[in-house]
């Protein structure tokens, strides 16, 4: 079964393969994510120090991931949108932006509520959770020069630029942070101190990241239908798959 | 000698936002030869040019200079290409005379004060040479930038509506300029709503057409 | 003072392309002169455009200051207190006093169409970036830690601390002008201007602050800033090397 990759370099051709692709990574992700909860609310033991509140990592580790990899996958469709000038890799770096950032609010939100019965305070600024809210802004900064750019080709490569720089910082950031972190606050409340892993709390967390796999590329292959429709508004095959839609099959 | 064709346009096509401004524009200018671009405003003139000068990426097609693909900033085009624009790309702060003083040694070797103070002289500023350009006029300003082209020499020239703010001596020496530099074998492209003050055969025309 | 208006001579040889592209087959040593006459013509231009509007410059120094001056005046002006926020206010101050001067940069080159001129001109725009980004160092950065001593001495802050800061705000504040650079350009011609700006790369920033304050920071608990200023010259090395392509790149799209 060969696949010509390049055909579907053209949002024309794509537009119909990312319909499919999100529905079925959409049921994937709510059984996976279904799976994964069960495991993490019934299977998983309670633990022993820190009793059942410590169940909310099940979303806060995966969040906390995939905030880190949507940025890396966003820089690489970024350098694909500087190298190759294509269109579609911009759309899917714009698409992926608003999920990373979800992410990102997402592990900061239950971060906060693990640390309040945990160690008593929401907020206790420690290394990884005050790099996840730099990168939060990062994401919010890609975000906003691409709204703050009128002409759509012109943004795309100024987020694109914007992004790879982040990129390379980001790991400066995080060492930085780190850094900082261990001179002042010693090791006393670190949320990589994470309660010893049983197997099946392991194997939820992993469940859940694959959960969160598929429903972010479901989710963003969603996002760039919708952003392919906007930006290719007046070409005339998009009228014509409406035609299509509304007299035949959906 | 005849004319080598050093620049060809091959099915150009440009967008603003999601408007198509024009499409399938194809032209080849040889030495000595001049095309004018016309056209309602919106049509995308001031687009077309940049192109040209390797400012702006086409939405489709190419530029072709001395026979090779240029792309955006390419260094094969920015040794020939004197580009200008709307502004007069002067600063404020400086005078007439420091601002070309630092063009011809920014685009050039740098050339001695006294072919810059004839140059100014030549478009009358002689006397206003040293005041800043903050107090010069629009029409003063646009006489600068005529200065500039005499003095820095280019093979191609790109003109965005060369005669705007200019009096009748001042279109009297740019009509001198293009004769000068079309009679040594330099191109030009330009944007003008009026009449280029040259001999009508050494012209042709490019019509743009209006926005969708 | 007026000449008599007399004929120009248009020189009629035959026009030919700038020496630039005979340089170019000239050798390595042609091309390195092109970059460092870059540098230099951007750094000479810039500052002498900066000089020209001293009173910008004067502003954004009392900025730095009064902004420094209205911490104690918030919180306390007892010695420990002020010693401890210190080093912290001194450097978030320059990274504000930085952001409010980095629509200078580009932005005045931008609007009376200069920077497209700089942008077509034959020479690297790699090394004419860096020569702008170089002149508004040492018309920004520069000042404010060369008044660092001054101001630290107003916080209660020791000599060895003064010193480290000085030395801190060396190293970083040029860091601050080449990553600021980037988002400079990047917002050319974007609404939001200056706020958008600072969105943009007050995150970056982050890690020169760490460093920065920290170093002086671990003289006044006594152990030695040799790890945080070290760390600052990698950055900054890092950063001239690679931030400029960043610029041009970022400048040439503005430009589209």
């Amino acid at each position: 079964m060969l696949i010509n990759w390049f055909r579907f370099s053209s949002p024309v051709s794509f537009y119909p393969l990312a319909g499919s692709w999100s529905y079925a990574l959409g049921a994937l992700a709510a059984l996976l994510a279904g799976a994964g909860l069960v495991v993490g609310l019934w299977i998983a033991p309670t633990d022993a120090t820190q009793g059942d509140a410590y169940r909310i990592i099940f979303i806060h580790v995966p969040a906390a991931w995939m905030a880190m990899f949507i940025y890396l996958v966003m820089a690489g469709w970024s350098a694909a949108t500087l190298g190759f000038n294509t269109r579609l890799s911009a759309m899917m770096a714009q698409a992926l932006a608003p999920t990373g950032a979800l992410m990102a609010a997402i592990a900061l939100w239950t971060g906060a509520f693990w640390g309040r019965p945990t160690w008593g305070t929401y907020w206790a600024w420690d290394a990884r959770m005050t790099s996840t809210l730099i990168l939060l802004f990062l994401y919010l900064g890609v975000i906003a020069l691409r709204s703050a750019i009128e002409d759509p080709r012109r943004a795309d490569r100024a987020c694109a630029v914007l992004a790879l720089v982040g990129a390379v910082n980001v790991p400066i950031i995080y060492f930085s942070v780190q850094w900082w972190n261990t001179l002042h606050q010693g090791s006393s409340i670190s949320f990589t101190a994470a309660p010893k892993m049983a197997m099946t709390m392991f194997a939820g967390i992993l469940i859940m990241t694959a959960a969160a796999w598929c429903y972010t590329i479901a989710i963003v292959l969603a996002r760039v239908q919708a952003i392919i429709v906007e930006r290719e508004r007046g070409a005339g095959w998009l009228e014509s798959l409406i035609d299509l839609r509304a007299g035949g099959n959906a | 000698m005849s004319p080598a064709i050093l620049l060809e346009a091959r099915r150009l096509a440009a967008q603003r936002g999601n408007a198509r401004l024009f499409a399938g524009i194809e032209f080849t200018l040889a030495t000595g030869e001049a095309l004018v671009v016309t056209g309602a405003n919106g049509s995308g003139k001031t687009t077309l040019l940049r192109i040209v000068a390797g400012l702006t990426i086409p939405a489709e097609g190419e530029i072709r200079w001395r026979g090779k693909a240029t792309h955006p900033f390419d260094a094969h085009l920015r040794e020939a290409v004197a580009f200008n624009g709307h502004s007069p790309a002067l600063k404020d702060e400086l005078s007439a005379e420091e601002n070309l003083d630092a063009w011809t040694r920014l685009y050039d070797r740098g050339l001695a004060h006294e072919r810059i103070a004839d140059a100014l002289d030549g478009v009358g500023l002689f006397g206003q040479r040293r005041l800043p350009v903050r107090v010069l006029s629009q029409g003063q300003r646009r006489r600068i930038g005529l200065a500039r082209l005499a003095l820095v020499r280019r093979t191609l020239w790109v003109l965005d509506e060369p005669l705007t703010a200019l009096d009748a001596q001042a279109s009297g020496v740019l009509g001198a300029l293009l004769d000068a530099h079309l009679d040594a074998g330099g191109l030009c492209v330009a944007a003008s709503h009026q009449p280029l003050p040259i001999a009508a055969d050494r012209a042709r025309g490019l019509v743009l057409g209006e926005p969708a | 003072m007026s000449r008599a208006p007399r004929q120009r001579n248009a020189n009629a040889g035959a026009l030919r392309d700038a020496p630039a592209e005979a340089a170019r087959s000239a050798g390595v040593d042609d091309a390195r002169a092109s970059v460092l006459g870059a540098i230099g013509w951007a750094l000479a231009r810039d500052f002498r455009v900066a000089l020209r509007s001293k009173g910008e410059l004067g502003v954004q120094l009392l900025f730095y200051v009064i902004v420094v001056t209205l911490f104690p005046l918030a919180t306390s002006p007892s010695p420990e207190i002020l010693a401890t926020l210190g080093p912290g206010v001194l450097w978030t101050s320059a990274l504000l006093a930085s952001l409010l001067s980095l629509p200078r940069l580009f932005a005045s080159d931008y609007d009376d169409g200069t920077l497209e001129q700089i942008a077509l001109s034959p020479r690297p725009l790699v090394a004419l970036v860096s020569g702008k980004m170089a002149a508004h160092w040492l018309t920004t950065g520069l000042p404010v830690a060369a008044m660092a001593p001054l101001l630290g001495s107003q916080y209660a802050l020791e000599t060895p601390m003064l010193g480290t800061l000085t030395a801190s705000l060396l190293l970083g504040t040029p860091i601050l002008s080449l990553l600021g650079a980037v988002g400079a350009a990047l917002t050319l011609g974007a609404r939001g201007g200056g706020t958008l700006l600072a969105l943009l790369v007050l995150p970056l920033y982050a890690p020169v602050l760490i460093f920065g304050a920290g170093a002086v920071d671990a003289v006044r608990a006594g152990v030695s800033a040799t790890p945080h200023l070290s760390l600052l010259a990698a950055g900054l090395l890092l950063a001239l090397v690679a931030v400029p392509f960043a610029v041009a790149a970022a400048v040439r799209i503005a430009l589209d």
